[in-house]
């Protein structure tokens, strides 16, 4: 199983490599689809069909939305070739990328195989949660008894992404803001 | 904006309760099979999304369906924290306390306030995604060419 997520990873890698360098912007959306329908792949895999099903949905309907955008904006990306700044951001940029890819090989060769420390730390959750909460989906179980806290800060964030996107996109609003100004201007 | 070609008109037709159906499905079983309000959530946005898209201003009334949706999201979120405060009433001191009977594990009706949950939130996920999507949509016809 370990040797099937090593290649569907490399196929991830593969395919946002191409997303970064595709001349078609449509191409790149779509190659950024293969990413998240192999995660879906993986989660199956790892035995999560909860986060598999949400995957699955969520990642279709960021692909239709961004196929629409860029069919209506233009299909081609602008290169501009790098100047100082921008050299220097890169430089920096790498440097940092090796600084923290030191640290984790030192952090993962302390770990765990993969999976044993998380078992451990969840096995007060997993014994005779069904009996405490009456779930027979022990991940039902977990976010709304256990993590009740989580899951409420979860729809907290929902709502104030809605209230962000509304706030920057209802241009009605603006327009009729926009003209009691001028009035008022006018007026003085 | 303007609605698809006939194909996919009754298309969307066609697959669309089904799609909806299967939301609530997922949603209300979130207590005994894998799912939950989040996913079933996003699956009933899904299937608003594609009536939408195929149908345009003929079917919704863009502008009175965001109203709505609004009030249905906020609405969900208050029932949500209202069922977790629900607990200090029967006598305990714990915010998101199970004081339902819990049944017996496996059948549809158990797990004590679980499903109420599962309910609200999957309806506030499906809201909060078509709100989204409609005010891209509404953004698009309101600014000028």
């Amino acid at each position: 199983m370990e040797l099937a997520i090593c290649i569907i990873t490399g196929f991830m890698i593969l395919g946002a490599i191409y997303a970064i360098h595709a001349k078609d912007l449509l191409s790149a959306v779509i190659t950024c689809g293969i990413v998240g329908y192999s995660l879906v792949i993986c989660f199956l895999l790892l035995k999560a069909p909860d986060l598999a099903i949400v995957q699955i949905v969520v990642d279709t309907i960021t692909l239709i939305i961004m196929v629409a955008v860029v069919l209506d904006s233009s299909r081609e990306e602008r290169f501009s070739r790098l100047d100082l700044s921008g050299r220097i951001t890169a430089f920096t940029s790498l440097v940092v990328i090796g600084i923290l890819l030191y640290f984790f090989v030192i952090a993962a060769e302390n770990l765990d195989a993969l999976g044993n420390s998380t078992l451990r730390m969840a096995a007060p959750y997993i014994n005779g949660a069904a009996e405490k909460t009456g779930s027979a989906n022990l991940v039902t179980g977990v976010v709304f008894d256990f993590r009740g806290y989580d899951t409420m800060g979860e729809a907290v964030v929902l709502v104030t992404a809605v209230i962000g996107v509304l706030a920057v996109l209802r241009i009605k609003g603006k327009k009729e803001g926009f003209g009691l100004l001028k009035e008022d201007s006018a007026k003085a | 904006m303007k609605g698809m070609s006939i194909i996919v008109k009754k298309t969307a037709q066609l697959i669309s309760g089904m799609i909806f159906i299967y939301g609530i499905y997922v949603i209300v079983h979130g207590h005994l099979t894998p799912g939950g309000g989040f996913a079933g959530g996003v699956i009933l946005a899904g299937s608003l999304i594609l009536v939408t898209l195929a149908y345009g201003e003929e079917f919704f009334k863009l502008v009175r369906e965001e109203m709505g949706t609004t009030i249905v999201e906020s609405l969900a979120t208050i029932s949500v924290i209202l069922i977790a405060v629900g607990g200090f009433l029967f006598g305990s001191k714990i915010f998101f306390n199970n004081f339902l009977p819990r049944g017996t594990v496996g059948e549809l009706v158990s797990a004590g306030v679980l499903p109420l949950y599962n309910i609200f939130v999957g309806t506030e996920v499906a809201s909060s995604i078509f709100i989204i999507f409609l005010s891209l949509i509404i953004f698009k016809e309101e600014s000028p060419k």
